[in-house]
């Protein structure tokens, strides 16, 4: 504030004066937090004051003692045990594990949208890269909350309703084998029922998933010390699927699925997956990918030219130079960017109200809410919650990012 | 071997053969498809799954919008004229378009305010965006314009932009005035300042104290003991100490400023700021209205709705933000933890936090914090969140410019002598801004974009008016296709070009460092 | 633009600030408008017209209050609220009165500290359901998706109605009753469940209305009436007896037509109270003696208003049922203007 800086400091002498305070430029900072503190203090105080005298001329408290009381509704997705009878908390923590889901889902279906689109959008087939670029434009220049909304539509609007399944002159029928069932009201899928000895084919695909990781240290290992090119990815499904389906055969199914079937309203006997929430996953991860497909296509072309073409030189084959050279190099461009893509999925998650979708802002803040009035503590809960979800996303993006740093040389 | 004469060598020829054609395969259209989309069989799986694709939604789409009826009063009638046909019922836009682009309450005959402060945007933001095109002096209509827009889509007196853009101006003089002032002179003003400054200051405190006092012992009726309220009394205690101490050492710090003038300038302009806003406005712009009459008929915040509030909601954020944001990456750079602190978890937290949590804050929890029996309009406290929430993004993009100057800038303007205040604003600002100006644009995109989210807390924004007023209603019930992909339309043409033009300025300032 | 605002907003901070600590009544003559939460658009009870004029059972009793107090029905600021905003618009002062097909529940009367001013509608909570579901009562739901609009009071009904019978259900939450409709209609849920009353209103919207059933159950007990804050009992005082001023003119046969004739003075001494031509109970809620006159004036007495926008004569299509006169057999009994 002050222009003395360029003042000679005259405290060598040692003896205090109160102008040194605001001329010496080793109290100044100090003086200036000082005020800082009694201004933050006094806008406490205003805030603190108001809330205070409001709250009592409603005759309202602060309490978060609501949470323990039953809610006294449903929630139509829920990934623990809960019903009208449990507590305000335990529909927060429904509705917690809800968007959690929703954001889990969408960052990586985004994730994939966003690598394909991204590096489809630069290859040489003119089509492609032109439908990319229009899929890139057209996601990016919309808000999210209309998305949501059209595909949401789109689902409810065209998808057929479980009545069209019934009966003779049916309209719609399931696919795949009569095993999933597409309706407006979600998607129905089979569902494993675990017989006796399905423990171990459990174990078998474990097993496998590790063997997987382990082939491909091996293949890793080959090229780095004898410069061999292991096919990798065709063994890796092979060794994926293979085994569990011997397994599956020798000790006679034991893992068999029960298929959805039409009894009285809806659909049963399969894992249900609302349209809500397929909604929600397919906007968000559509919209989002378009931003990462961005960021991919940027870092891909950070990498330079040179990278490429020395590629080429050694004999690589295109899918190769991309998997092997460009891409590794690529992601310390595209991880940093990445991150707060996954953080702005789980924000944007909270637009689940829109669709009716019960994710934290639709049970704590949405329903919670309006049942008992209790705004302020709900709120604050609320974003404490996402505060804490986003903190965790970042931290843990940023310890994965500095070990991608790490390899470098 | 050498003397082997030339004519026995019949075969040279002494002219060169005219280069032939290339194969049919390698030239013209031809060539260009076989490189483009049938180069392997990987590019031709591609090329069909592409072409199918648009091929099929090409020709889902067409029927729809050729068929598309463009006059009906209500989806029943639509149905009626399209029999069974697939097609749009544009119609809706025709009959609801006053309410999709200006909200169903704006005044009619007053639609075309809104349109030329719109297309005064156009102009007062090109000097800003352009700045190699137009001629600098044109940036003083940038700086007009918001006065104007204002008044414009606000409406009342034109007497009260005006006489607020005139106070600044005139603070401005102050400040230069004072500036200006002989040392004796301005040690007058300088006690003067600083004894108000330093009784004022007190007495705020002395009301904080007892505020703090208050609450202290108000807490446990209201049950906010979850705060330990000793807290509160401590607080209240320490600043009741400090009310003489601060109101004497900020006035004797004042006073003390005058030879310099650093300290004193500010706080004068301050002042005077303060006594035309809050004592003069009102009544002067009442006056000079009473003389020369300038109105437009007033329109509340409330009333304003449609895509016409997505982008007074965005416009001003941005504006508003852009300062504060300033103000934040400075503070988050600064060097004292405690104004660092209180920056860093400003912006982290607001960063943390979805926009439609702020939204419900303005909504439900904001009348809670303010003073009983004041009401913001539900605008105010919209602008006031989102620019909260806008001016954390903004102050991180230009954190990241800060820290793209490289160290010597800084270490250039310590050497020449320049304090802090003349260093950020003469050096570092000017080059960090430039280098975050396209972040800054992609903010404002993404801004603009969620300003659709007012819809979630009953305003009627584009989105908010289609799901409320038109499918609800009678006519139009369950009409979707046509309005959201309106709606989506709206918005594409404008974050397309501005996301065009901060392409088109990134490439600008890479030329500009090469 | 940005500047402005502020020291407009600082400017109206000082505005209010200075009329701290007046009443209601006092607050809203100053202001010279009634601020009137209402819904953000239900067909019948609340909703803009094509104008953005505010039509509706709802807004008519805003109306009648603004004739009362300030002699001008047009002098309301209508304010939209959802579920979520309507107590929070209330408690803040944003709103005077909250006339938003409100339910009247314990817990909203006490816990939230508001003051229900009567009923202006008996309603009921029930079911719509398509009739090719061969469904005909509402216990034959079971496993049933069911739409609701969430953040009402609808919605704890129905999980306590499910659960008392024993049956499951799958709840669907939609945030506007045109959303429910839009899922209900293609067949992303079974039943649309909300007040009786909304759904007969939206049934009169629907393509083929013949093809829907309501199904005979309503489980719920849903009075629905304005509300203002606790603590200003002299401001719901008004709020209260221009309702039941708007009541006891049906009761008493007076009607938009006769209204300016009877003011004159009858022979029925109530009636004479009513409308100020004879004692001042006007004067005792602070207002003038011809303000239940003016209140009746906007859109005649309850009947007139009901007929007129939800009545059977209108799309909505509803039968007075419980909302007909004590005398006739229904519900609505004011108590004597004496």
């Amino acid at each position: 504030m002050t222009t003395l800086a360029d003042r000679p400091v005259t405290a060598s002498t040692g003896s205090f004066k109160l102008s040194m305070l605001l001329n010496d430029s080793r109290y100044r900072s100090l003086t200036f937090q000082f005020i800082a503190l009694i201004a933050i203090i006094a806008f406490m105080a205003f805030v603190g004051g108001n809330l205070v005298r409001n709250l009592t001329a409603a005759g309202l408290n602060i309490s978060y003692a609501f949470l323990g009381e039953p809610s006294g509704y449903d929630i139509n997705q829920r990934l623990i045990d809960y019903d009208s009878q449990s507590s305000h908390g335990r529909a927060a923590v429904v509705g917690l594990l809800n968007t959690l889901l929703v954001a889990f889902l969408a960052c990586i279906t985004a994730t994939i949208f966003g690598v394909v689109a991204g590096v489809l959008r630069l290859s040489n087939n003119w089509i492609v890269s032109k439908i990319m670029a229009v899929y890139v434009e057209i996601f990016r220049n919309v808000p999210v909350l209309i998305w949501i909304l059209i595909i949401f539509s789109i689902m409810i609007n065209v998808a057929p309703s479980p009545r069209d399944f019934r009966g003779d002159d049916a309209t719609a029928s399931m696919m795949f084998f009569d095993t999933i069932a597409v309706t407006n009201r979600g998607v129905y899928l089979p569902k494993p029922i675990w017989g006796d000895g399905s423990m171990i084919v459990v174990a078998v695909l474990l097993a496998s998933i590790v063997g997987i990781f382990a082939y491909r240290r091996y293949s890793r290992k080959q090229l780095f010390d004898h410069g061999k090119m292991v096919p990798v990815l065709w063994p890796s499904i092979a060794l994926f699927f293979v085994p569990v389906i011997l397994v599956q055969l020798i000790l006679g199914n034991p893992i068999t699925l029960s298929y959805p079937e039409l009894k009285g309203f809806n659909f049963r006997g399969g894992i249900t997956i609302l349209g809500s929430l397929i909604a929600l996953w397919f906007a968000l991860a559509i919209y989002t990918g378009a931003f990462i497909a961005e960021n991919v296509r940027a870092g891909i072309l950070a990498i330079s030219k040179g990278q490429t073409e020395a590629a080429g030189a050694l004999g690589l084959r295109p899918n190769q130079i991309m998997s092997l050279v460009v891409l590794p190099q690529a992601l310390r461009v595209i991880i940093p960017p990445l991150i707060s893509q996954y953080l702005n999925i789980t924000k944007n998650s909270s637009l689940a109200i829109a669709v009716g979708y019960m994710d934290v802002t639709g049970t704590l803040g949405g329903i919670t809410l309006l049942q008992t009035g209790r705004a302020i503590e709900t709120i604050l809960l609320l974003m404490l919650f996402y505060l804490t979800v986003s903190l965790l996303i970042s931290f843990f993006m940023n310890i994965f990012n500095n070990r991608m740093k790490l390899q470098e040389r | 071997m050498s003397d082997t004469p030339a004519q026995n060598v019949a075969f040279v020829r002494t002219s060169e053969i005219p280069p032939s054609p290339p194969p049919t395969r390698e030239t013209g259209a031809i060539k260009w498809i076989r490189e483009n989309l049938f180069s392997g069989w990987f590019n031709t799986i591609l090329t069909l799954i592409a072409l199918y694709l648009v091929i099929s939604i090409v020709s889902g789409a067409a029927p729809w919008f050729y068929n598309g009826v463009w006059e009906a009063d209500s989806i029943r009638e639509c149905r009626d004229i399209l029999a069974g046909k697939t097609g749009a019922c544009f119609a809706v836009l025709v009959d609801r378009w006053d309410h999709l682009v200006f909200g169903f309450k704006y005044p009619q005959d007053a639609y075309w305010r809104p349109l030329v402060a719109f297309l005064l945007l156009l102009v007062a933001a090109a000097p800003a965006l352009f700045g190699k095109i137009f001629p600098r002096k044109m940036l003083i209509l940038t700086a007009i314009y918001p006065f104007l827009a204002y008044w414009l889509i606000w409406g009342g007196t034109l007497w009260l932009p005006v006489l607020v853009a005139g106070s600044i101006v005139a603070t401005g003089l102050v400040f230069r005035l004072v500036e200006g002032m002989a040392v004796n002179m301005r040690q007058i003003l300088a006690g003067v300042v600083g004894l108000l400054f330093g009784l004022g200051l007190a007495w705020l405190l002395f009301k904080g104290a007892a505020e703090l006092v208050f609450i202290a012992s108000n807490i446990g009726g209201s049950g906010l003991s979850v705060i330990p309220y000793a807290v509160f009394w401590a607080a209240g205690i320490f600043t009741y100490v400090c009310v003489i101490p601060m109101g004497i050492f900020v006035g004797y710090a004042i006073y003390q400023s005058a030879e310099d003038g650093g300290l004193v300038t500010i706080v004068t302009a301050l002042f005077a700021i303060y006594i035309m806003l809050a004592y003069l406005l009102g009544p002067v712009s009442g006056a000079f209205n009473s003389i020369i009459p300038l109105e437009l008929q007033a329109v509340p915040s409330r009333d304003m709705g449609g895509f016409m509030l997505c982008m007074i909601l965005g416009t001003v954020c941005v504006t508003l933000s852009v300062p504060l944001g300033i103000v934040l990456a400075l503070g988050r750079q600064s060097h004292m933890p405690l104004i660092k602190g209180v920056c860093v978890v400003f912006i982290e937290f607001v960063r943390g936090v979805p926009l439609i949590t702020l939204l419900f804050v303005a909504n439900v929890m904001l009348a809670y914090f303010l003073p009983p029996e004041t009401s913001f309009d539900l605008i105010l406290r919209v602008i006031i969140m989102i620019t909260m929430f806008s001016s954390a993004y903004i102050a991180e993009v230009i954190r990241g410019g800060l820290a793209a100057l490289p160290k010597g800038q800084y270490e250039a303007a310590n050497s020449l002598g320049l304090n802090y205040v003349q260093a950020t604003r003469l050096i570092i600002l000017p080059q960090a801004l430039k280098i975050s100006i396209p972040g800054i644009v992609n903010v404002a995109v993404g801004l603009f974009k969620d300003t659709t989210l007012v819809s979630v807390i009953s305003m009627f924004d584009i989105v908010g008016m289609i799901r409320g007023p038109i499918q609800q209603s009678t006519d139009w019930i369950s009409i979707y296709w046509e309005v959201y992909g309106f709606a989506a339309l709206l918005f594409f043409v404008v974050c397309y070009s501005i996301s065009q033009y901060s392409q088109w300025l990134e490439r600008q300032l890479q030329t500009d460092h090469r | 633009m940005n500047k402005t605002i502020f020291f407009g907003a600082l400017a109206t901070a000082a505005l209010a600030a200075g009329i701290a600590g007046a009443s209601t009544l006092d607050e809203v003559k100053a202001r010279g408008k009634l601020n009137c939460g209402v819904n953000t658009g239900v067909p019948g009870f609340a909703e803009p017209d094509a104008n953005g004029v505010w039509q509706g059972f709802d807004v008519a009793v805003c109306r009648a209050v603004a004739a009362a107090v300030l002699g001008d029905p047009t002098a309301v600021e209508f304010v939209p609220t959802t579920g979520k905003t309507r107590f929070t618009a209330l408690a803040s002062g944003e709103i005077d009165l909250l006339a938003r097909n409100t339910t009247w529940t314990f817990s909203r009367d006490v816990d939230l500290k508001f003051e229900f001013t009567g009923v202006n509608y008996y309603d009921g909570q029930g079911f719509i359901v398509n009739r090719n579901l061969g469904v005909s009562s509402a216990k034959e739901l079971d496993g049933a998706t069911i739409c609701i609009q969430t953040g009402t009071t609808t919605e704890l009904n129905l999980a306590d109605f499910f659960r008392g019978n024993g049956i499951s259900y799958e709840p669907v939450p939609v945030e506007t009753g045109a959303e429910g409709v839009q899922q209900y209609t293609a067949g992303a849920c079974d039943a649309y469940t909300t007040d009786a009353s909304g759904l007969a209103a939206q049934r009169a919207n629907f393509e083929d209305p013949t093809a829907h059933l309501i199904l005979p159950e309503i489980i719920s007990k849903e009075p629905l009436g304005p509300l203002v804050r606790h603590g200003d009992s002299e401001w719901a005082d008004i709020a209260r007896w221009t309702l039941n001023a708007l009541i006891a003119a049906e009761e008493l046969g007076v009607t938009s037509v006769n209204l300016a004739e009877l003011a004159a003075g009858t022979d029925n001494p109530e009636i004479n109270r009513l409308l100020g031509s004879e004692g001042d109970l006007g004067g005792m809620l602070g207002l003038d003696s011809d303000w239940a006159a003016r209140a009746i004036g906007v859109a005649g007495n309850y009947g007139e208003i009901f007929a007129n926008t939800i009545g059977e004569a209108t799309p909505i299509g509803l039968a007075r049922g419980l909302n007909a006169q004590w005398i006739n057999g229904g519900l609505l009994y004011s108590p004597p203007f004496r």
